[in-house]
């Protein structure tokens, strides 16, 4: 079924798409797991991706601007990945807690979470410090996945409350990338859902580079027939189609809430950008790669159906611009007005009740600190 | 009501209390269940808590570790259990880089109640990989704390302690001791309990204060009586809680004695023996006629069982270092 460069390769993904590129709308498609996927959107839902999709993109490359002014330490760009992000981030119901990595910004900002929220981790203010069950969105994971066991322990804890098995029940959604597939604790997550038949869903973003490592450097089947291996379905979607990217995962935390356990969804898509601000792509890949995947661009495809469907004209295409433009430059004003903290904070919150080496190390720099003349200490 | 118990059986004791005073808290590991664990530890628990408290789990050690901390965000308190000291390495990065860290990177809205039981220590005769010390692995880990209990009174109050405590602990269990035993009061109430990160007297002594923890706390008692047969008191501390350290008591005792060795099984080189020899060096100077010693396992790799009594500090080792103190 796959040939060309590899078994991840680009040729015949043959994944579940319900929006061409050119913005033709397929009604309904089977998937390799046997199910048929479709969406049933109003006029004001689908306008509503186009704003979600439209925004998180602007609001990502007013991050990358802000870091290469010096504003940001760094920046790990969801660019290219919007689709995949918006449509499984709106197939979240609210009682769902999702496991990001750190490029999962379009799956918060479809929370309805403040995109400023990780702002300051890439500032370097503070490491995320946020509660992920107020948000029901995890703190960002930046070991690669470490976060597959985290959600999947959390979804164990679902199934021990007795939070399964009806449309309230909870679900768990697990987002990493094709690097991470490699990881021992992905794969000893898989096992544990497996086991426990956990209501979660494995949400895998193969955007086709682990920093400069192509897919074929990770696998020599398509990742998401894996799933086969540990005994739970596996599906692979259009990752720049919004509308497959939604249905598939609303499927799928629907299988799970109702307690028939988990499902690996590979989001096919592309890293546009660098891995971070700190990487070279053009060290590793061909501009005429990156050309072609833009021929699939993600937002293009959306607007496309939009304007062939008279779902909306050019005042709403300029409206969402206008609204993009504005939030990015609220994000931008709220994180040059972001203060260091104190550098105290240092010694705070290693202990839930302190810890007595700490304290008197904090004593001892605090005292340190106030023997300079003229310390504000 | 003393009962009279090993330390294998007060921490069985102890894990059933827990269990029953929280239905929040969860033990989890590999064999835990209808076997009770290699050692027994968690023998007869699943059968009266059932499959949904005492779970056993996928044998990888990561996945025990890294499903514990969504459990314990999602609210319940897990006890992990570790079979063998030597397998704990494929946990560590779990242990290490999220554990210890969730209630940093959350600036305390996110908890690790959570308990890591490690059997460590050798002398039982065992195959690589089942007698080793890393303590100082995780003592060297902000974030977590670290206990090791000694006596079947201590090993069942600390575990019960520590599945109460927020604070995510690795708790090392003296596993050639286990079969030891001793009076454990079972009535007793947590409240009233010793501090759990705080050091013990264990032997009053007037010429040279000697200290240990876990295995070696033994040892160093049997050295303080044949050293008393000789005419020479050894005062004798049991660290219990290695991370943090408590010290004070320590402190106080070599400024009167003015001797002081260190005993463990873990390699001396970087070891918590190097931590509390520098902490005396700094607040006893004045205090100290001799140097502050270290009896320790050599740093090898553990090695084959036939010769680990070589490689294991014992009573005349920690005699011999005394000696040397005087001798200085």
């Amino acid at each position: 079924m796959t040939k060309g460069r590899g078994a991840g390769g680009e040729s015949a993904p043959g994944f579940v798409q319900l929006l061409t590129p050119d913005g033709e709308r397929i009604d309904k498609v089977t998937g390799a797991d046997g199910v048929e996927y479709t969406v049933d959107f109003t006029d004001d839902e689908y306008r509503g991706l186009y704003r979600d999709l439209v925004v998180v993109r602007k609001l990502d490359a007013e991050a990358t601007a802000l870091q290469r002014q010096g504003e940001l330490g760094i920046w790990a760009s969801l660019l290219g990945q919007e689709a995949a992000q918006v449509g499984s981030g709106r197939a979240l119901r609210p009682q769902d807690m999702a496991f990001p990595t750190y490029r999962e910004h379009g799956v918060l900002y479809c929370r309805g979470i403040d995109p400023i929220m990780p702002l300051s981790l890439f500032r370097g203010v503070d490491h995320g410090a946020w509660d992920p069950v107020e948000f029901r969105f995890n703190m960002y994971t930046i070991v690669i996945g470490a976060q597959t066991l985290h959600a999947t322990g959390y979804a164990m804890g679902i199934t021990k409350d007795g939070k399964v098995g009806n449309d309230d029940g909870e679900a768990v959604i697990a987002y990493f990338g094709d690097g991470a597939s490699s990881q021992g604790d992905v794969n000893e997550a898989f096992i544990w859902a497996s086991v426990f038949n956990a209501p979660i869903v494995f949400f895998c973003q193969n955007n086709q580079y682990a920093i400069s490592e192509p897919i074929e450097k990770q696998t020599r089947v398509p990742l998401y027939q894996r799933a086969s291996g540990f005994g739970f379905p596996g599906v692979r979607v259009d990752g720049n189609d919004v509308l497959a990217s939604y249905a598939v995962t609303r499927a799928a935390l629907d299988h799970a809430r109702h307690g028939q356990g988990p499902t690996l969804i590979e989001a096919y898509t592309y890293r546009m950008g660098a891995h971070t601000t700190t990487d070279d792509p053009t060290r590793y890949r061909m501009a005429g790669e990156v050309e072609s995947w833009q021929a699939k661009d993600p937002i293009a495809r959306v607007r496309a159906f939009i304007t062939k469907q008279q779902i909306a004209g050019d005042d709403f295409f300029t409206e969402v611009d206008e609204l993009a433009r504005r939030e990015s430059l609220a994000l931008r004003e709220r994180v040059l007005a972001m203060e260091d903290p104190d550098p105290l904070t240092i010694f705070e919150h290693v202990y839930p009740h302190g810890s007595p080496l700490v304290d008197s190390q904090r004593q001892g720099f605090a005292e340190y600190m106030d023997s300079f003349e003229g310390s504000a200490h | 009501m003393a009962e009279k118990l090993t330390i294998g059986k007060a921490l069985n004791l102890g894990l059933r209390r827990a269990l029953e005073s929280d239905p929040k808290v969860l033990i989890m590991g590999e064999d835990v269940g209808k076997l009770g664990g290699v050692f027994r530890i968690t023998d007869g628990l699943q059968k009266d808590f059932g499959e949904e408290r005492v779970i056993d789990t996928p044998l990888a050690e990561s996945g025990i570790i890294g499903t514990a901390v969504g459990l314990a965000i999602r609210g319940y308190r897990p006890v992990c259990e570790i079979q063998f000291d030597g397998f704990v390495y494929p946990a560590y990065d779990q242990i290490v880089s999220q554990v210890a860290k969730m209630h940093y990177r959350s600036q305390g809205r996110v908890k690790m109640p959570m308990v890591i039981r490690i059997p460590f220590g050798g002398g039982i005769g065992a195959v690589e990989h089942h007698s080793e010390s890393p303590e100082a692995y995780f003592a060297h880990t902000a974030g977590l704390k670290v206990v090791s209990c000694a006596t079947p009174e201590d090993a069942y109050m600390m575990i019960q302690q520590a599945v109460a405590s927020d604070d995510p602990i690795v708790f090392l269990e003296p596993k050639r001791r286990y079969y030891e035993k001793g009076d454990v009061e079972v009535d007793a109430d947590l409240a009233g309990a010793y501090p759990l990160h705080a050091s013990r007297l264990t032997r009053p002594g007037t010429d040279a204060t000697v200290i240990a923890y876990g295995p070696m706390v033994r040892t160093a008692l049997d050295a303080a009586n044949a050293a008393a047969a000789d005419g020479r008191e050894l005062e004798v501390f049991d660290l219990r809680s290695l991370s943090p350290l408590d010290l004070d008591p320590v402190y106080e005792s070599v400024r009167r004695t003015g001797r002081c060795v260190v005993v463990h099984e873990a390699p001396s080189n970087v070891g918590l023996g190097a931590e509390v020899a520098a902490r005396i060096t700094e607040h006893c100077f004045y205090s100290l006629e001799a140097p502050v010693l270290r009896v320790t396992g050599y740093d090898t790799p553990y090695p084959a069982a036939r010769v680990e009594e070589e490689f294991l500090p014992d009573l005349d080792r920690v005699l011999d270092a005394v000696d040397r103190t005087f001798g200085w």
